[in-house]
């Protein structure tokens, strides 16, 4: 008896002393980055690791939200908008064509290793870019110069688009000339990018000395690109740390910064890859909002008092029809069955976050270009039966390919959508064959080949301009969609050389409506990727195109 | 035991080499490439065929495995696709952080597990017994995952006693030297570092050690009721030696032996079970990178890790017949 006393008494104290370890670490969490009381540091978890800290080597939305935060472009989208706005340059024109394109610049701005933000910085980019050699002429690298301004001062490889960029003149201390051989569709939108994002000359000197190798089976980036130290723009955070073992890249206000400065003296990213660690960790108080929020999340998040504020919309999902897999694609009557058949409003009520929209073309209706007498093809089941008919296809079959273990800003989950989408065609009396496809790379190599007769996908503009959404999909033949029809393609490659953004909205607006008289595929919806805040966190402006600046969050 | 250790190390050079060419070949059997990957819906075929031409990846698989080849006797690995950075680089930043992890989940699953076992076997048919027989099979049967995730919704995310995901809080001041969290902090003197590493790890651990714990304690168990009705057990009793002395040096020592064996055995497969483990605590682990890299069509990573946990597995079971041999003489005598 005596024996397990003593036994239960110490597995009761070793008991006590691992509760009181784990609550003292988590006492000690609480008051961790805490300076008079109240929290200087803003904790935010992406999906993703960023893949660099130059925005210009980069495609993807994770390392554009770290390096939104410390560098600037000429031109940015209004804060929570879309309608662009002044950024390093206070005003912008352009001639009539559409190439020559002049930025007054602001005044008293300095970059984060104390140079001066002037003319000829903003020229030192764009020639650094434009003279981009070797590994760095790679799409997988300068994807986005490549997308706006076309090639390079000397292409190395003829696949490489020719370039577009003229040259860049400094006239004078505060006004900078781009100018570009062709009138292009992305611009000015482009220059709003933040892959362009302006960086110091000094560091661009520094990048210069380093090569990006494509050695072995991948590319390796630069080494001023993988650590903090080098890189310096402009913006209201600099970089300060990145601590890729604990996934993790630290920022720090800049007390210089010429606007209104950071309100939170530091800003961290961290990655949680799944979408229900990043809810978990929010609940937990290890951090202090994330992005990427599943819809069936929203609203326990919101009952329990967290902020989950609406995105504006800037994407569109679409169900894809590739004519080429399934010819019976070929007829429109077909299409327009398919069309028909789906139930969009019941799909966006029932998945899709707050905010979203049915979609009736390729754009979404924030987007200037966005047409109101496009053709309309409402849900109807015994219509589609009945074209169907018509087009003597009453015993289709056709493959339907859904990706998983994804989730899109546009796609939330992926899966439940394609259930909703499979049980409407069935109704129509389409025999539907699933395919269920790991997201990357199989289901993104299938429908890039045009392999799968339906498919779903989607897209999130970069900037407000029509051809950035139609022209993506339509400007010519694409195995996604198998066809060729001349009068779409040239309805919407008209507005893209057309130097004026009124006369490419008119443009766009005829092309939607060419585009869906066509019916390549059925546009579905635009809907906001959910963002999750702290309960005690004022959140910054949220932007329909993921550009929030977390300068603007504080603690209530 | 030099032999033995030469014989076994000269063993993992055809090892290796055979492991290559299977990964090589399962990987061209994999549809798609990393440059998909890399483009997301930006991908077109133009582009698509353009970065396969840069890396190469248009080639044969078997030009591909001939500079692979080439490659590794220079003691390159090659780059990942998903960082742009050197594939040891990645392993060394990510392999502490595993090794850590199995380290303590080996160690709980042991410390627990042979005292359970042996307690068991000696208790036979009572409370403790039943309750360690069940509790062992329970801990066989639940995936890995889904106990990471109760352990977490309960005990980071209801009760807060412990972080919900990563390896340190943010703001910790830990100066990173070998890249094991723990030791870093001793030193350096950072223990608050240390600690909060070791606080970091113990949900995952715990999760992770589930399976290993489960298998030692059936077996220590079995091992100990098979053994304690052997002759030399009874003709020791019959000496009048010591129970302590029967226990240990009789009982237990003799118990342990198939049970050594199966410890190195699965702390190679904790490597795999990590996999899932770091995945619920976004752990930046080579497991989480593992399974980043298949979504990712990482070939040089998948190739290079897979590689590495192949080498450590062979040197662990080395270790482990060297322990064997240790423990049992008769071993090197055969």
């Amino acid at each position: 008896m005596r024996i397990f006393k003593t036994r239960a008494a110490r597995a009761i104290t070793a008991a006590v002393a691992v509760g009181l370890i784990a609550t003292g670490c988590a006492s000690e969490r609480d008051s961790d980055n805490e300076s008079g009381g109240k929290k200087d540091t803003f904790v935010f978890a992406g999906a993703g690791d960023p893949g660099s800290l130059d925005p210009a080597l980069a495609s993807d939305g994770e390392t554009f939200r770290v390096t939104r935060q410390a560098f600037e472009a000429l031109l940015e989208h209004e804060s929570g908008g879309t309608k662009l706005v002044g950024g390093l340059a206070e005003t912008w024109s352009s001639n009539d064509a559409g190439t020559v394109w002049t930025f007054n610049l602001r005044k008293g701005v300095k970059f984060h290793d104390g140079e001066a933000f002037n003319a000829a910085a903003v020229c030192a980019n764009y020639d650094h870019w434009f003279n981009w050699k070797g590994t760095y002429q790679s799409s997988a690298v300068s994807y986005y110069w490549q997308t706006i301004m076309g090639g390079f001062a000397k292409n190395e490889d003829p696949e490489t688009p020719e370039a577009n960029y003229k040259s860049c003149t400094a006239k004078d201390e505060n006004t900078a000339v781009i100018e570009v051989k062709q009138p292009s569709a992305n611009l000015p939108g482009g220059f709003s990018l933040n892959a362009l994002a302006i960086h110091s000359p000094k560091a661009i000197k520094e990048y210069e000395k380093q090569e990006a190798t494509a050695k072995g089976d991948a590319i390796t980036y630069p080494k001023y690109s993988q650590e903090a130290g080098t890189v310096a723009g402009t913006g209201p955070y600099k970089i300060v740390k990145w601590n890729k073992g604990n996934k993790e890249v630290t920022l720090e206000r800049f007390d210089d910064y010429w606007g209104e400065k950071a309100k939170i003296k530091n800003l961290v990213f961290r990655t949680i890859d799944t979408e229900e660690g990043r809810r978990q960790a929010l609940q937990a108080g290890d951090i202090d909002g994330y992005d990427l929020v599943a819809p069936a999340d929203v609203k326990t998040l919101e009952n329990e008092g967290y902020v989950v504020p609406t995105r504006g919309v800037f994407n569109l999902f679409y169900v894809g029809m590739s004519q080429s897999a399934n010819p019976a694609l070929k007829k429109k009557e077909v299409r327009q069955a398919i069309a028909q058949a789906i139930d969009k409003e019941n799909l966006v009520k029932t998945q899709l976050p707050e905010g979203g929209k049915v979609a009736d073309q390729f754009m979404p209706d924030t987007i200037a270009g966005y047409s109101k007498n496009v053709t309309k093809y409402p849900y109807d089941p015994a219509a589609s039966k009945a074209l169907l008919k018509k087009a003597g296809a009453q015993n289709l079959t056709i493959e339907f390919c859904y990706p998983t273990e994804v989730t899109r800003p546009y796609m939330p989950a992926p899966q439940d959508l394609f259930e909703l989408m499979k049980a409407d065609l069935e109704k129509a009396g389409i025999k539907v064959r699933p395919k269920a496809m790991k997201w990357a790379p199989d289901y993104l190599d299938a429908t890039e080949a045009g392999s799968c007769a339906l498919h779903m996908l989607g897209w999130t503009g970069d900037f407000n301009d029509g051809y950035n959404f139609i022209g993506t999909w339509f400007a010519g033949f694409d195995k996604q969609w198998g066809f060729k029809d001349k009068k779409v393609f040239d309805a919407v490659n008209a507005g893209s050389k057309m130097g004026k953004a009124e006369e490419r909205t008119a443009a766009y607006q005829k092309a939607n409506e060419v585009i869906m008289d066509y019916l390549p595929g059925v546009p579905i919806s635009s809907s906001p990727p959910a963002i999750a805040f702290g309960k005690n966190v004022n959140p910054p402006n949220v932007s329909p195109l993921t550009q929030e600046v977390f300068a603007e969050a504080s603690f209530k | 035991m030099l032999r033995l250790v030469v014989r076994r190390l000269l063993q993992l050079i055809p090892t290796l080499l055979g492991l290559s060419v299977l990964l090589f070949l399962w990987l061209d059997r994999l549809p798609g490439g990393p440059a998909s990957a890399i483009l997301g819906e930006r991908a077109t075929e133009a582009e698509v065929a353009r970065i396969n031409r840069a890396l190469g990846l248009d080639q044969p698989i078997y030009v591909q495995y001939w500079r692979f080849l080439k490659r590794i006797f220079q003691g390159d690995l090659g780059t990942s696709v998903q960082t742009g950075q050197p594939v040891t680089d990645e392993f060394f930043l990510r392999f502490p952080a595993t090794v850590e992890l199995s380290l303590l989940a080996m160690l709980i699953a042991v410390a627990i597990g042979i005292p359970l076992g042996y307690l068991a076997a000696r208790k036979r048919g009572g409370w403790l017994d039943v309750g360690a027989v069940s509790g062992s099979l329970v801990g066989i049967c639940i995936p890995v995952f889904f106990l990471g995730l109760i352990l977490k919704e309960v005990l980071a995310v209801k009760l807060g006693l412990f972080p919900s995901y990563g390896r340190l809080d943010t703001g910790i001041n830990a100066t990173d030297v070998t890249g094991f969290a723990v030791l870093d902090g001793v030193l350096t003197g950072e223990f608050d570092a240390s600690w909060n590493a070791i606080h970091h790890l113990i949900l995952p651990a715990v999760t992770l050690a589930s399976i290993p714990l489960a298998v030692i304690v059936r077996m220590t168990r079995a091992s100990v009721l098979e053994v304690q009705d052997e002759d030399y057990v009874r003709t020791a009793q019959a000496k009048g030696l010591k129970q302590s002395v029967v226990r240990g040096r009789h009982v237990l020592r003799n118990a342990l032996l198939p049970v050594i064996t199966s410890v190195g055995l699965l702390t190679g497969s904790l490597l795999s079970g990590a996999v899932l483990t770091e995945s619920v605590f976004s752990f930046n682990g080579i497991g989480n990178f593992i399974k980043t890299s298949i979504d990712g069509r990482d070939y040089p990573v998948l190739v290079g890790f897979i590689m590495f946990i192949a080498m450590v597995y062979v040197l662990i079971n080395l270790l482990v017949d060297v322990a064997y041999s240790i423990i049992d003489p008769r071993v090197r005598v055969h």
